[in-house]
């Protein structure tokens, strides 16, 4: 085995028993980023410079026996929509192709309090809008199993960069699925915290009232890890929550006898590829097997999720994204002629279509006259949604339902039809809207060897809950341990 | 056609915190452009503001003095419209749920008290401010985010006032109000506290509102009676034309004194308001509201009255004391250290306001304190200065903050009493004023006068005018 190819906790072990040195280590990864990156374009900056410095001074404090963080040494990618002090954070936009944060986000202060090195920023949808990376102003992302599909989106970049093994994990972003989808489509393990787990500083919004930091990583143990350093209180985060962190690997295995595993009736119906319900049927059996009981439930309002979305997403968008003018950092357009036509070149040039697309509905949403019929009403909805849940929580301990309806499909397939694209988002944006917590993991392959993703939903701040049945499973099986084959061109 | 004029009143006030609303930067007034500024005031990728409860609780107070309902439930909203001043091109303000609604404020005009009702108040950002070069032809402008994020309150009142001396009370009143309440320094110079007046004419004896205009740009109190006087004769002359007013926005030109549309009401903006998603509601409870409750000063017109009716003041001092409050509490002060209400009153009404105006002190940071003047009349009872002689001490202890015992030894300006040396004086007087003698004893009284005025003017009238006029008549022998 390659020594990129370990999981987190594995390197992270060997870094610890001075088995490799950190500087060793990540040369070996971005020997990896360097051959095999060109072929799946995940990274829109790669930090190797700084990167090495970080190890080598890592290195010297393991040396010198001082005390290390929790991620001492190991690489992580992060979303290029979380801020990053002196490291260009562009959101895959050509707005903000210059824009170079002067601080970090919350999540990324965690990560380097805890000694963890920025391999790079990922690919994403332009502002995290999208579930294919396909909308992303500066290059399309491949999936590593097959390089013609998607990696999904908008976290696209992490996860490929993650499936790839150019990081052992990485930071992604969810307003609707972006993490858990791409994880799912890409066969690796994702997780979209309870809203207010992780604080929102320095993300740069879509979303506000659905987005959440989550992770990305190639198995359940890394994600505990990964998600017990950047969750807790933000005091710059006024939603963020002031509930204690519990220690997610500990007691991981405690296993899941007695567990009552929810179905809902409402996402079981209509067409439903094939591989994709024969995947989470065995699922379901290793589950009863190892002691869980199976119920069906009905989550009664899910089919308005995905309209009470798009409403709730976009006119925060609208009113997040008009920052962006041209006054103060970004893109400007050239010699405008006056203060109006500043703005509206600026922005024309500076987003893409599905962003304008995206910025247009949420203005109308808001506009007056419409506010009632639209976003106050898709709040009204939203809060039925989340009864929905409450209810469902009730009677089982945890939901479990395919992450994405489809396994990775084809560049360009959906990108005209922009309804179509939405629809992919089905099964994680209730999550989302509700703001519980959820996890997808490998649970299959389709007929074309893709992989397929499982996602578990929890109630709020249940993360561990979550974690402990993901492990569970995950024991049983061995799907989160193949390696794409990569048919790369030679370099 | 006699008209009657209804005139609304929008007042902003900038809330005295030492930090900005959402972010810890300071508010410091008159420092560099851009230098107190960081990423969540800028409306930089990925911040989020922080609620300064400090600001918040201001905002309490000030709809609390307001006699505004307050309801267990507030929130912020956005409120969007694009403007290089704006950072995030939305403000957070409050549209939903005003944290104050529905009170009231009364104000007295020629000592009849009205009541006018106020709409809301409530809490919201403040914008940066555009900077235009001086150049001519210059293809651009300049913004300074310094003032970007300080806590604005708005207070919205109903249409209420028909004259502009009502409008005067209502400003003069409120902005008493919140500097007895301490919630704004009100430094109209400084943009701290500003107006926009909305007006519409009806025919007198109806009902129906007639189409309203807002004016804006009104940078001082007497801008806003002018540019209300403008508008209602304008408006009537297009009534009597047999035209309607548009509704619309001008803006107030001080210079010519007039105002011009600004933009009318098919233009005005949609603000799209929704729910600010970065901010939790605030659930203000009964114990909370009872302690910013506490926290209220005795305002301004009941001051007034008790000052009248405790002091034994006249309506016209007591309404000079209390017009500032840093003035009525000082005069509180001296009053409490000795028992001389009227003679405090006099000192701080007409020498104290004349110092000040004359060497533009800051009365917020007057050296003299209450203790002093305190000791000043004390001292001025006893005769070791007379009235005359005080002026010139407490002018020097205004200036220096010194206590009057000082001053008056160091310019050694006690008053002789000692009779032998004021009759050796008396004695040089009269042998160098034979004439006036004379003329004194012809009849001439004024001459006496004359000869009191030499003694004063030889001891630098410090000499004791009682000794002086008695030992003067013994002298000249009557």
């Amino acid at each position: 085995m390659r020594l990129f190819e370990f999981t987190a906790l594995q390197i992270k072990n060997k870094i610890l028993s001075k088995e490799i040195s950190v500087s060793d280590f990540i040369k070996n990864v971005f020997d990896r980023i360097k051959r095999v990156e060109p072929n799946i374009q995940a990274f829109i900056t790669i930090n190797e410079e700084e990167a090495i410095k970080k190890a080598i001074e890592i290195d010297r404090k393991i040396e010198n026996k001082e005390n290390v963080g929790l991620l001492a040494g190991l690489p992580i990618a992060v979303k290029d929509n979380i801020c990053t002090k002196n490291l260009y954070t562009t959101c895959a936009s050509k707005i903000l192709k210059t824009f170079i944060p002067p601080y970090d986000a919350f999540v990324v202060k965690r990560l380097r309090e805890e000694d963890a090195i920025i391999v790079g920023k990922t690919n994403l949808d332009e502002f995290a809008m999208g579930s294919s990376t396909e909308n992303s102003s500066y290059k399309i992302t491949r999936n590593p199993w097959n390089l013609e599909c998607v990696p999904g989106g908008s976290s696209g970049g992490s996860a490929a960069a993650v499936a790839a093994d150019f990081s052992l994990m990485a930071l992604g972003s969810e307003t609707g699925g972006s993490v858990r989808q791409p994880a799912a489509l890409c066969g690796v393990v994702g997780i979209k915290p309870t809203y207010g787990r992780v604080s929102r500083y320095g993300l740069v919004a879509f979303g506000s009232s659905l987005d959440q930091v989550g992770t990305v990583s190639k198995d359940v143990r890394d994600a505990a890890l990964l998600l017990g350093v950047i969750a807790g209180y933000d005091l710059h985060d006024s939603t963020s929550a002031n509930v204690p962190v519990p220690d997610y690997l500990d007691r991981i295995d405690s296993g899941i006898d007695g567990l009552r595993i929810g179905i809902p009736k409402e996402y079981f119906t209509g067409s439903f590829n094939a591989d994709v319900n024969k995947a989470l049927k065995d699922a379901l059996k290793i589950y009863e097997r190892l002691g869980a009981q199976v119920v069906d439930i009905s989550l009664p309002h899910t089919e308005y999720a995905v309209a009470v979305y798009y409403i709730v997403a976009n006119a925060e968008a609208s009113s997040n994204l008009a920052r962006y003018d041209g006054v103060r950092y970004g893109h400007r357009t050239s010699k405008p002629s006056g203060i109006i036509d500043m703005y509206c070149r600026t922005r024309s040039e500076g987003f893409g279509n599905e962003v304008k697309r995206r910025i247009m509905l949420g203005n109308y949403a808001l506009s007056s006259g419409y506010y009632d019929a639209y976003y106050l009403k898709a709040s009204k909805v939203r809060n039925l949604i989340k009864n929905d849940f409450d209810a469902a929580f009730e009677k089982v301990d945890c939901i479990i339902c395919p992450t994405s309806p489809v396994p990775a499909f084809k560049i360009g397939e959906r990108a005209n039809n922009p309804l179509e694209m939405y629809l992919s988002d089905i099964y994680t944006i209730p999550a989302n809207l509700a703001g519980i917590p959820g996890i997808s993991i490998p649970c299959g392959f389709s007929e074309e060897g893709l992989p397929i993703g499982m996602q578990i939903l929890g109630k709020h701040f249940e993360e561990k809950k979550l974690l402990q049945i993901a492990y569970a499973f995950e024991r049983e099986t061995d799907f989160h341990v193949k390696k794409p084959v990569l048919k790369i061109s030679s370099m | 056609m006699t008209y009657e004029v209804v005139i609304g009143l929008e007042t902003h006030a900038e809330l005295a915190t030492i930090t900005k609303l959402f972010c810890g930067c300071s508010t410091k007034f008159g420092v560099d452009p851009n230098t107190q500024v960081c990423p969540v005031c800028l409306g930089m990728p990925g911040v989020l503001p922080v609620m300064n409860k400090k600001a918040f609780e201001y905002a309490m107070k000030a709809a609390v003095a307001l006699n505004c309902k307050i309801d267990e439930f507030t929130n912020f909203d956005r409120k969007s419209y694009y403007y290089p001043d704006l950072p995030k091109n939305y403000q957070i303000s409050q549209n939903y749920h005003n944290l104050g609604v529905d009170g009231y404020m009364d104000i007295s005009v020629n000592d009849a008290v009205s009541r006018i009702r106020i709409h809301n108040v409530h809490l919201e950002e403040e914008a940066g401010k555009l900077i235009h070069p001086e150049e001519v032809g210059a293809d651009y402008s300049l913004v300074d985010f310094n003032r970007a994020g300080v806590p604005l309150l708005e207070i919205v009142s109903y249409p209420d006032m028909r004259r502009v001396d009502e409008v005067e009370s209502y400003m003069q009143t409120l902005r008493k109000i919140l500097l007895y309440t301490e919630v704004s320094d009100c430094k109209m110079q400084e943009g701290s506290l500003r107006f926009e007046a909305s007006i519409s004419l009806r025919k007198k004896g109806t009902d129906k509102l007639g189409n309203r205009v807002e004016i804006k740009n009104l940078n001082s109190m007497k801008s806003v009676l002018k540019a209300i006087e403008y508008e209602a004769i304008r408006q009537r002359d297009v009534l009597d034309r047999g035209e309607t007013v548009d509704r619309e926005t001008r803006l107030w030109d001080e210079v010519n004194e007039k105002s011009a549309r600004m933009r009318s009401k098919e233009e005005s903006q949609d603000y799209r308001y929704f729910p600010e998603p970065d901010l939790l509601p605030v659930l203000i409870d009964e114990k909370w509201l009872r302690a910013i409750k506490d926290t209220i000063p005795e305002l301004p017109l009941v001051r007034r009255q008790r000052f009248i009716e405790s002091f034994a003041l006249s309506e016209y001092d007591a309404s000079l004391l209390i017009d500032e409050k840093i003035l009525a509490d000082f005069f509180e002060e001296c009053v409490k250290i000795l028992n001389r209400p009227k003679a405090f009153c006099n000192w701080i009404t007409n020498d104290l306001l004349r110092e000040v105006k004359d060497r533009k002190l800051d009365i917020y940071h007057l050296k003299i304190k209450p203790k002093q003047l305190a000791a000043l009349v004390e001292i001025i009872e006893k005769g070791t200065i007379s009235s005359t002689i005080a002026k010139e001490v407490f002018s020097e202890m205004i200036q220096t903050g010194k206590d009057p015992k000082t001053v008056v030894e160091e310019k050694k300006l006690a008053q002789i009493s000692d009779e032998g040396l004021i009759e050796e004086i008396i004695i040089k007087i009269i042998s160098s004023n034979p004439d006036a003698i004379e003329d004194y004893k012809k009849g001439k009284k004024n001459a006496l006068t004359f000869l009191v005025g030499q003694v004063m003017k030889e001891t630098k009238g410090k000499a004791n005018p009682k000794i002086v006029n008695d030992l003067l008549k013994e002298k000249v022998g009557i």
